[in-house]
């Protein structure tokens, strides 16, 4: 009992509180970016495996093709040490800011990309799922208007692709924020990471000398809290979403009862 | 990216192609009873949440939501502290299946409810009134019709999971990827890294891209068949009208 009193006592630790906020900062910054950009890189990449069909332009689709196979079916942390070797960093993400040191921020910025490129993968196949789901007819409607096969994309095909795909891409901003853990393998700077790391140093904190089973508990239970309280509002987003959807189908189908009969 | 051609580097590979294989079998060890643990979880929670009673359905949603809603690393780790604080330390590789197991069978549960939620109504109560039992309702009439959606989802998990074995790392484990960056940061073979990756990802991708393959291609014949099926009914519809 006494045990949890004292990893309790690591809670009301104000320093302790900043740091885990901290990086619960940093996990969601991170996630958005990986997610904003990782949308527009797998709307490209969608696009290209998709229609580039003709002459010169087929080479195009097989690098789109050959990228989403790649990183479909290999693991993120691969991506993520290829990158911390490979990926070069510029000088602008290469000085300390926002508290972090030069070489942490090197790595995260390296790191962030691997998510991204992962995350990018993904979200193309996604949108690729809805660019299908588009009626052939749409884009005959659009020629007939006189729209070029550009604008049918921007202004026709696009949004009705996105619409559908909403509750998917919702869905993947959640495997995002969850996949931002997989940084805590190469640097301490998000929630995952700074959680594990208040653990390995819990003995102080907690004033009884040592790492107790209750201060796993304490402290992985925060951590995990933040992340469902995160994930969980999104998740109910989608399923608010999806319930709204699927009450159009219902609506056709008793109109083709009415019809039938 | 030089020493991606670098004979000097490739050697080294292929001098310790015997830790390649381990991390490799590993790998497959913990995603085979993985898979497995997580079917099991699957089918009982899924039914659970297909079942239509309050206390079993709360208990599915519980489970799912809190496992699907935080990180699998965070699982991980917790289960590994928890238990090596305890004193009740079970080992990395069996750490490893049973939270990629937890972890997967809570999203393998949401394919099955989805799957079972997906047959009509009529159905079950058509077997009812056959005198079926709810395992023989579920074994022969209700399962086998579902199983076309299930699949590729299912499929899909499968992949995921694979390629989530790579959390063993934090604990570190003895997975494919563990023993990948042992082997370029270890003292005696450390630097060919290129190689060492190039190796790696292969490994990963030939476990995974069959399986993803096959997911699609199901996916997209039931899709077809979707579509091919609504046009005759509303047909039929015309012609009856």
């Amino acid at each position: 009992m006494s045990d949890i009193m004292a990893s309790f006592s690591i809670l009301k630790n104000e320093s302790i509180w900043i740091y885990l906020l901290r990086g619960v900062a940093f996990t969601l910054v991170i996630s958005v970016i990986a997610v904003v950009i990782a949308i527009l890189l797998g709307a490209v990449l969608a696009l290209v495996r998709n229609y580039c069909k003709k002459g010169w332009c087929v080479i195009f689709r097989w690098i789109a093709t050959i990228y989403i196979e790649l990183f479909r079916n290999t693991p993120l942390l691969l991506w993520i040490f290829i990158c911390l070797v490979f990926f070069p960093c510029p000088d602008l993400f290469s000085r300390p800011m926002l508290t972090l040191t030069s070489v942490e921020t090197k790595l995260i910025f390296k790191a962030a990309v691997a998510l991204t490129l992962f995350e990018s993968s993904v979200i193309a196949e996604i949108i690729r799922g809805g660019l299908n789901s588009v009626a052939e007819g749409q884009f005959e409607a659009g020629h007939s208007q006189g729209f070029s096969s550009v604008q049918i994309m921007i202004y026709i095909v696009l949004p009705q692709a996105f619409r559908s795909i909403v509750p998917t891409l919702l869905g993947q901003v959640i495997t995002t924020v969850k996949d931002s853990s997989y940084l805590a393998n190469v640097a301490t700077i998000e929630l995952m990471a700074r959680t594990k790391k208040i653990l390995s140093s819990a003995n102080m904190y907690n004033g009884t000398g040592q790492i107790n089973v209750s201060d796993v508990f304490v402290l992985f239970g925060v951590a995990a809290m933040i992340y469902f309280i995160i994930n969980f509002t999104l998740s109910c987003v989608v399923r608010k979403i999806q319930k709204k959807r699927r009450v159009t189908p219902r609506v056709v189908e008793q109109e083709l009862q009415l019809e039938a009969s | 990216m030089a020493g991606l051609l670098s004979q000097d580097a490739w050697g080294k590979v292929w001098t310790y192609r015997g830790t390649f294989a381990m991390g490799f079998l590993n790998t497959l060890l913990v995603a085979a009873v993985g898979v497995l643990l997580s079917l099991i979880l699957g089918i009982i929670f899924g039914l659970m949440g297909a079942s239509g009673k309050r206390i079993l359905k709360g208990i599915s949603r519980v489970y799912v939501e809190a496992i699907q809603n935080t990180p699998l690393l965070l699982q991980i780790c917790f289960l590994y502290y928890a238990l090596a604080f305890s004193g009740k330390s079970i080992g990395i590789i069996p750490t490893g299946i049973l939270s990629v197991g937890i972890y997967h069978g809570a999203y393998m549960a949401e394919v099955f409810r989805a799957g079972i939620e997906s047959i009509p109504k009529g159905q079950f109560e058509a077997a009812a009134s056959q005198g079926f039992g709810y395992i023989g309702r579920m074994y022969y009439i209700i399962l086998p019709q579902s199983i076309k959606i299930i699949l590729p989802p299912m499929v899909n998990q499968v992949v995921n999971l694979i390629k989530n074995t790579s959390c063993l790392y934090i604990i570190g484990g003895t997975d494919l990827i563990s023993l990948t960056y042992s082997f370029v940061t270890g003292e005696a073979t450390g630097g060919a890294y290129a190689p060492a990756y190039v190796v790696s990802g292969i490994l990963f991708f030939i476990m995974c891209f069959p399986l993803s393959t096959i997911a699609t291609v199901w996916e997209q014949n039931l899709k077809k068949r979707d579509a091919r099926t609504v046009d005759t009914r509303k047909e039929g519809k015309a012609v009856t009208a």
